[in-house]
């Protein structure tokens, strides 16, 4: 993942970098590689903002994941919020047919829980007061 | 995944569940921390078999690894079912060791963390490979619109497991089942409390006409 800013970098500015994820850049990953970008922009302090989400399926291996990394005073966990567009458009043919709906049709934002203080989500708004330390 | 690989999964699924009629059903207890899953397993082993599951605690995490209760066999109103009952740790997406260091010596608060993250990746696991229902406890006296909350019931829903939402802690003064039923309408609600016993007919005819 290319950097804007380096947050790890003494001598780097002072912040909280944001990564957005447009769905083009996630749409020919493979679960295992959406996660581990994801996990690598938390690892290092970032906020990740994924313009697509990620299908039930990967947001299951992505706890998954996210605990196997788990270590004392190092990295706590992640917290997520999903904001979900509008349900007429995410419920394809298909999906209804074969009971297999797995629309990523939502907006996800991601980042480390030692450093994410509130993150709140309502019916229009996810907001997020995330901490520098 | 293509439109034949779709099929293929969707027709072995309703297949596998054909010639797997005889087996007794897994059934995955699920829910957030402090939800009162093991109460409820608890209370479902030692009134059809005599004994208990696991533990209880209200330190969130007493439960670290799934435990399961085979064999436990539910008639209610002429039907029945036998089921092995999966009490899993309660799912998060963090575990800080710091929070239990109130309760413990800090040693075994790292244990403790560390224990709770394998056991909520296996119970993760267990979901997508090894269960053939849920059992969803919530807590009827918390908000039960949590992200872990709508990506579980999520989870479900794509594996399409059938899945019963127990509204647990009724007997508390701040709880609101309702509130429950408006979260997931898609679901049925069944209100119970199993530390204390109540609605637990309710709770077996569910368990005996859904999973059987």
């Amino acid at each position: 993942m290319p950097k804007a800013t380096n947050t790890d970098d003494p001598e780097g500015p002072d912040g909280v970098q944001i990564d957005l994820i447009s769905g083009e850049r996630m749409e020919n990953m493979a679960t295992m590689e959406k996660i581990r970008m994801i996990l690598d922009g938390v690892h290092d302090g970032n906020i990740v903002i994924l313009e697509e989400g990620l299908t039930p399926d990967e947001e299951s291996r992505l706890i998954e994941v996210t605990m196997s990394e788990i270590s004392p005073d190092e990295f706590n966990g992640i917290e997520i919020e999903t904001y979900p567009k509008s349900k007429a458009n995410d419920s394809s043919l298909l999906g209804r047919i074969m009971g297999s709906e797995e629309s990523t049709a939502k907006l996800t934002v991601i980042g480390p829980a030692n450093q994410i203080e509130t993150l709140h989500k309502d019916e229009t708004l996810i907001s997020a007061l995330v901490s520098r330390d | 995944m293509g439109l034949f690989t779709e099929l293929k999964d969707s027709i072995s699924r309703v297949t596998d569940r054909l010639f797997s009629e005889e087996e007794p059903k897994r059934i995955g207890i699920y829910g957030p921390p402090n939800a009162g899953k093991t109460t409820l397993a608890n209370r479902i082993a030692r009134d059809w078999t005599g004994d208990a599951v696991g533990a209880e605690s209200h330190i969130p995490h007493e439960t670290r690894r799934a435990r399961r209760k085979e064999g436990v066999e539910i008639e209610r109103n002429g039907k029945s079912v036998e089921i092995d009952i999966v009490d899993t740790p309660g799912v998060t997406t963090k575990v800080d060791y710091e929070e239990f260091t109130d309760e413990m010596e800090e040693d075994d608060a790292i244990r403790r963390s560390r224990e709770a993250t394998e056991g909520v990746a296996e119970a993760m696991h267990w979901l997508r490979e090894d269960v053939d229902g849920v059992i969803y406890v919530l807590d009827s006296a918390e908000d039960p619109i949590t992200q872990v909350n709508t990506m579980l019931i999520g989870i479900i829903e794509s594996r399409d497991l059938p899945v019963l939402i127990f509204a647990n802690k009724i007997d508390l003064d701040d709880a609101s089942v309702k509130r429950i039923e408006d979260a997931f309408p898609q679901h049925k609600t069944i209100p119970l409390s199993a530390k204390e016993g109540e609605n637990m007919d309710e709770v077996y005819e569910n368990i005996a006409e859904y999973f059987g």
